[in-house]
């Protein structure tokens, strides 16, 4: 098992690698760092010297991947691609090009972020398992098939429209909740209904028959027909058996989620003015904040590959027959 | 007519629509092909959802095939100007050249906003003034205005209607002909839903369809049918042209990511080895990157290069034909990871099975093996992949044009729309309409396409589970 974990994060390296090659590549390859300076600093006819100036203060004035003047090992390290990946890798996010701490901002702004992501995954996992398990056990019937149509239905508005909808009529017309905004501590609470209930609705239609599917693969399994024929009540069936065997792939499914949940949701956290990583990523890319959104990147792959790892983890955990080797 | 233009995404969706006709043709003769798009044929929900999508491709082809008008002459450095305008554009002419000053609501006559006029006892007065082309035959809007629209409305509705009703009978001669029946028991087959296939469904789509192209055909010419925007524009014209960058990115971008996801995924799960390890490799880094964050580096990338090469991005509509295109290709190359896992675990189960062995033991080339025995039997993936992710990526538009990395401002889409109206629902009465015809078009076309793949993935492949496939937002 601990062998196991070492191959798996030593596996990780080459990738977080790639990744950084990748972004490496698009940020300082395809357009040279005087292209970033010139967009950087607004105007066309901006002089050299200025350009020279803003590349030195981010060190951006050294070589791509190869320093011929330094000579010996220096020729590799005193590189920018050699620097910045370092950097990175270290968790030391230098500044923006803003001139901001990146790392300072990361904390400040991962509170908001989780306070979003997880009271919607947990909400909205119990809504969906809740309302797929009826309509599993009731298959067939009408209820089954209009949930169906209601789950299409729903799969086929915009994102934008739960958020654009709900801030028009929950927060402008019936004047519930306030229509965008922020406050740490319990003060906080009423900024978070509606974007946590937006957040749930987005992703319930295609969550539900999803595990609609699961349920009723779990039904037709013998165990089931085992204990019906044993007299079971139809609740005992659906509860104790039906949904302990199903939780497993669905929270298994959950857990790759986990990591980035930090990350937060982007499109939300915009329109409700939430100070998280998911606006700050949308204001660094408006911004064209090169650094953050290289530093983001890296972060995003570096969770994901958490959240594969801890997938794998929780299959062990979950069902005792799955071995790591 | 004028002169042809062809700009770079019209011949992809020309590209892109020759090739659906050629699979259509291959699929006809192969049984194992056909057998499930007869499947898909017999259910009513899909015939009616592809139905929809036919319509509204047709308004995309529509809408690509350009003419630079007679009048208007070639731009002096050569490039495509502001004068070249599409087959679509010439029929709604009405609706492209009545620009009114600012936002008016659907069918009326009277501008939203206030305006000080002078009457004629000189003092000045805050008036909502009349529209210069909505309701302008009218001479006593007030009065006349409720009864001209229900006259117009009506014939609209008879007019379609009737087409419907034509369609119909067609329809019905053509099945009884076929089938060597009477034409009384054609309809009754027809009427109870007994006739192999949902005609049904379609002609019920189609009459719908004819309806509302009719009420809209009825009102167009003289009223604004869902309102005009910020600077007076028809809203009903934008949304119609807005329909084939959606239609485009839907497609699109499947048809690029497909060769990569093809050629690298049947090649690791075939030969194994290295380039399996290579392969693996690739696309595990590259779906380790959040989709949204990497489409928005790229477009990032994509517009400090554009303001390197100002100088050839000077005619707008190439400048926002590139960036559509760069959009559909960065679109491609986030999401051909996970058709590949598809296609690699896929071949790694065939490789193992008799006939492959078999042509391997008779000395049958790679190549021949990956050819005939392959990718033949790897396209029930590759038909349900692309139909599945076509109303994920009409969806992501929207978001991404939101956050300024999705299609050229300049562009009509659906996103566009949404983004330059999302602020106007603050006003007092707000003004909802762009807005509400956005997410009508884009839900009518989403909706379509996910009735459509759901038929088609139950046919292709039964067993595949309804979360391997799901369309994924990038941006939610």
């Amino acid at each position: 098992m601990t062998a196991y974990l070492l191959r798996r994060l030593l596996y990780a390296l080459p990738i977080l690698l790639g990744v950084n090659i990748i972004t490496f590549v698009l940020f300082f390859v395809v357009n040279t760092p005087d292209d970033m300076a010139r967009m950087q600093l607004g105007d066309r006819r901006v002089t050299q010297e200025a350009i020279d100036k803003w590349k030195h203060e981010r060190g951006y004035d050294r070589p791509l991947f190869w320093n011929g003047a330094a000579g010996g090992l220096a020729s590799v390290t005193d590189t920018l691609f050699y620097g910045s990946t370092v950097q990175l890798f270290s968790f030391d996010f230098g500044t923006s090009d803003g001139g901001r701490d990146i790392g300072a901002d990361l904390a400040q702004r991962m509170g908001p972020s989780l306070a979003i992501a997880v009271p919607v995954l947990v909400i909205g996992l119990v809504a969906a398992v809740a309302w797929a398990l009826v309509i599993a056990w009731l298959r067939g019937s009408r209820i089954d098939t209009w949930s169906a149509v209601i789950c299409v239905g729903m799969m086929s508005i915009s994102g934008l429209f739960y958020i654009i909808g709900g801030q028009y009529l929950v927060a402008k017309t019936w004047r519930l909740v306030p229509i965008s905004g922020y406050d740490y501590g319990l003060a906080g609470l009423k900024f978070l209904v509606l974007p946590v209930l937006v957040g749930v609705l987005i992703s319930l239609g295609a969550n539900v028959r999803w595990y609609r599917t699961i349920f009723l693969e779990e039904m037709g399994r013998d165990y089931v027909r085992m204990a019906r024929a044993k007299g079971l009540s139809d609740a005992r069936v659906m509860l104790a058996h039906v949904l302990r065997n199903a939780l497993i792939p669905i929270l298994t499914g959950v857990v790759v989620l986990l990591p980035t949940l930090f990350l937060g949701a982007l499109i939300t956290e915009a329109f409700f003015a939430i100070p998280g990583l998911g606006s700050y990523t949308i204001d660094a890319i408006q911004a064209q904040d090169f650094a953050i959104v290289r530093t983001m990147v890296f972060l995003g792959s570096l969770l994901y590959i958490l959240g594969l790892l801890l997938t794998d983890l929780s299959y062990v955990i979950a069902d005792p027959r799955v071995r790591l080797g | 007519m004028g002169e042809l233009v062809v700009l770079t995404t019209d011949a992809c969706l020309f590209a892109l629509i020759a090739a659906g006709l050629a699979f259509f043709f291959v699929a006809r003769r192969i049984e194992h092909l056909r057998a499930p798009w007869r499947e898909v044929w017999r259910r009513p929900a899909a015939v009616g959802g592809a139905t929809v999508l036919a319509a509204f491709m047709l308004v995309a082809v529509a809408d690509s095939v350009r003419f630079r008008a007679p009048g208007g002459g070639a731009a002096p450095d050569g490039g495509v100007d502001a004068e070249v305008l599409s087959a679509l554009d010439l029929w709604l002419t009405p609706l492209r050249t009545r620009v009114e000053t600012s936002y008016s609501a659907p069918l009326a006559t009277h501008a939203y906003s206030r305006e000080s006029v002078s009457d004629e006892t000189g003092g000045m007065r805050r008036v909502h003034p009349r529209l210069r082309h909505g309701g302008a035959h009218l001479a006593d809007p007030a009065r006349d205005r409720a009864a001209d629209v229900a006259r117009r409305a009506l014939a609209g509705v008879a007019g379609g209607l009737l087409c419907g009703l034509l369609a119909s009978v067609l329809v019905v001669v053509l099945v009884s002909r076929r089938r060597s029946s009477t034409f009384g028991r054609a309809v009754g087959a027809l009427v109870h839903g007994h006739a192999t296939g949902a005609w049904r469904a379609l002609l019920v789509v189609v009459t719908v369809l004819a309806v509302v192209v009719g009420v809209c055909a009825a009102l167009a010419p003289h009223y604004h049918v869902l309102g005009t925007d910020k600077v007076g524009n028809d809203v009903l014209y934008q949304a119609l042209k807005s329909i084939r960058t959606g239609v485009l990115i839907g497609s699109l971008t499947t048809l690029i990511s497909l060769p990569f996801a093809l050629v690298l995924g049947i090649a690791a799960g075939y030969f194994r080895g290295v380039v399996d390890d290579v392969v693996q490799y690739l696309y595990t880094t590259l779906s380790s990157i959040p989709g949204v964050l990497l489409i928005a580096a790229s477009a990032l990338m994509l517009d400090v290069y554009m303001a390197k090469h100002a100088i050839d991005f000077e005619a707008l509509a190439a400048r926002a034909d590139l960036r559509l295109l760069a959009l559909c290709a960065i679109l491609g190359i986030t999401s051909w990871t996970s058709l590949c896992r598809l296609l690699r675990a896929e071949a790694l189960k065939l490789r193992e099975i008799e006939f492959v062995v078999a042509a391997q033991a008779l000395g049958v080339r790679h190549r021949g093996i990956l050819r005939r025995h392959l990718l033949p039997n790897v396209m029930h993936i590759v038909t349900i992949t692309t139909v599945i992710d076509f109303s994920g990526l009409v969806l992501a538009e929207a978001a991404l044009t939101y956050i300024d990395i999705g299609v050229d401002p300049s562009m009509e889409s659906w996103g566009n729309m949404i983004n330059g109206a999302r602020l106007e629902l603050a006003r007092e009465p707000p003004v909802w309409w762009s807005l509400a015809a956005a997410m009508g078009f884009m839900f009518a076309l989403v909706l379509a396409a996910n009735l459509f793949a759901d038929a088609v993935r139950d046919a292709f492949d039964p067993r595949l589970r309804g979360g391997d496939g799901l369309p994924g937002t990038p941006a939610e």
